[in-house]
């Protein structure tokens, strides 16, 4: 899988989890939790559906591994193999 | 003959409307078996039934705006006999819409040739009542579903500037308004529901207010541990341990769960404490987790993203919206250090909780960094007095300090 085509379901499960979002609004290097007002348990969702998606479980140790758009790009595409 | 009436699903709401019926008559019901879908200013609220028996009869029509105590349906007890072929009930549902509310479109109407009945998310729906969109005219413009971008749009075409001033002071209503929408003089219906029920509040509770400051580094690592042996789906989050302590110290502080009414106080044997939840579209709902004194913290977290799921998609239930015993507010999100609630009558108490934030903490004799975290209670002076509060806020401090007993 490509990085585009990860970028665009983590994109897609961001807006199942806040429909109102509107994708031009969703920042690719700050943090999701201030830019789009994700609160904690958005953000447990959305790792949640990526994990059913792309089968890679984000531990919760590595959260600081993934607070942005672009950081959970790199994350999955180095995870997937 | 049971008669199902509309219920009361908050003190100030005065109607419904009733959007979609889940039985019909001939059906068996069993009591808490969702029978109606209610459209209100909290959204599209699932209302179950009271008693067990059949539906004889519905009383209303779909899409009708019916008040609180309007008779729905008719419901044959278990055992009773079937009802004779009576007169017509009298009770004639009212009809009359309010001028805000736009006319659904009405689906038992026979349809023109070719015209499809349009689609709306309950979102849209709502918001559109809450802006007075006309959906029949937008419908006539939108292909497909019509989703709140477009009602909002709808909305943004039609001159109205926001009313200066009509933000509630009040630590409980963050942000609620959503700029350049609203008309002058006319707050929308839940900014309405929130004014009426905080007016109240300060008009007639005595608050006194107590803060703690909590140590919350064992729970946290604690919590880092337990998370470390689950599956990212059975994931405990902080807010859930947080809900799970508030519980137990409850049952060891029973006096602020339950309510206060006609001058007496009535100490609630089950705990069904409120939620406040965010709304992503503005606004804040404080729903029930109901009977959290029989479910252990796997269940409480399961609850709670269940219960912030359904608030945000609109689908509550009406039980949530009415059993509340306490509320739970927890502004830690919004990086705010402490909040200090404003009680939801008839209820006794508010439990803020505050950011968790590294903080100086001294330890005997040395100073050391800590995951703090500032707990509040507002209480009614007239149900507790405030030793009453500190030694719930000192409960819920112990209890925390022992996490693995939160189990």
């Amino acid at each position: 899988m490509t990085k585009q085509e990860i970028k665009a379901i983590i994109i897609e499960e961001i807006l199942n989890i806040a429909p109102e979002t509107d994708e031009a609004d969703i920042p690719e290097g700050d943090r999701l939790q201030s830019a789009i007002e994700f609160d904690s348990y958005d953000f447990l969702t959305l790792l949640t559906a990526l994990f059913d998606r792309l089968k890679v479980e984000v531990p919760e140790n590595d959260y600081g591994m993934v607070g942005t758009l672009n950081d959970m790009v790199d994350y999955f595409a180095g995870r997937m193999g | 003959m049971g008669v199902f009436k509309m219920p009361s699903l908050g003190a100030d709401m005065k109607s419904a409307v009733l959007m979609e019926w889940k039985v019909k008559p001939g059906d068996t019901v069993n009591k808490g078996d969702i029978i109606a879908e209610v459209e209100t200013s909290k959204g599209v609220i699932e209302i179950e039934v009271f008693e067990s028996g059949v539906v004889e009869k519905l009383l209303v029509e779909e899409e009708t705006e019916c008040e609180v105590g309007a008779p729905l349906a008719e419901i044959r007890a278990e055992g009773e006999a079937a009802a004779k072929p009576v007169p017509e009930p009298a009770p004639e549902p009212k009809k009359e819409k309010p001028k805000s509310r736009t006319k659904l479109p009405e689906s038992k109407l026979p349809e023109s040739p070719g015209t499809e009945r349009p689609r709306i998310s309950p979102a849209a729906r709502k918001r559109a009542l809450e802006l007075g969109v006309d959906l029949t005219a937008l419908a006539a413009t939108v292909k497909g579903e019509i989703h709140l971008e477009a009602v909002e749009a709808a909305a943004g075409k039609t001159p109205g500037t926001q009313t200066p001033g009509t933000q509630t002071p009040g630590t409980q209503t963050p942000g609620t308004q959503t700029p350049g929408t609203q008309t002058p003089g006319t707050a929308d219906p839940m900014r309405q529901a929130i004014a009426a029920a905080m007016s109240k509040s300060n008009a007639e509770i005595p608050h006194y207010y107590l803060s703690t400051s909590i140590n919350m580094t064992p729970a946290l690592k604690w919590l880092e541990a337990e998370n470390a042996k689950r599956s990212i789906k059975e994931r405990i989050l902080p807010a859930a341990l947080m809900i799970r302590a508030v519980v137990k110290a409850l049952q060891k502080v029973p006096e602020l769960n339950g309510f206060w009414t006609d001058g007496g106080h009535q100490v609630s044997p089950e705990i069904h404490p409120g939620i406040a939840i965010a709304l992503r579209s503005g606004g804040l709902i404080t729903p029930a987790l109901l009977d959290m004194q029989d479910k252990d913290l796997t269940a409480t977290m399961a609850n709670l993203g269940d219960l912030i799921t359904r608030t945000r998609a609109g689908k509550l239930r009406s039980t949530e919206l009415t059993k509340q015993t306490i509320t739970i507010t927890n502004l830690g999100d919004l990086g705010v250090e402490r909040v200090y609630g404003v009680i939801y009558p008839p209820q006794v108490a508010i439990v803020g909780l505050g950011r968790i934030m590294d903080a100086p903490w001294a330890e005997g004799d040395t100073l050391a960094v800590r995951k703090v975290m500032q707990a509040t209670l507002a209480g009614d002076h007239r149900a507790t007095d405030g030793r009453t509060g500190a030694l719930f806020l000192d409960t819920l401090n112990k209890l925390l300090q022992n996490p693995e007993g939160l189990l």
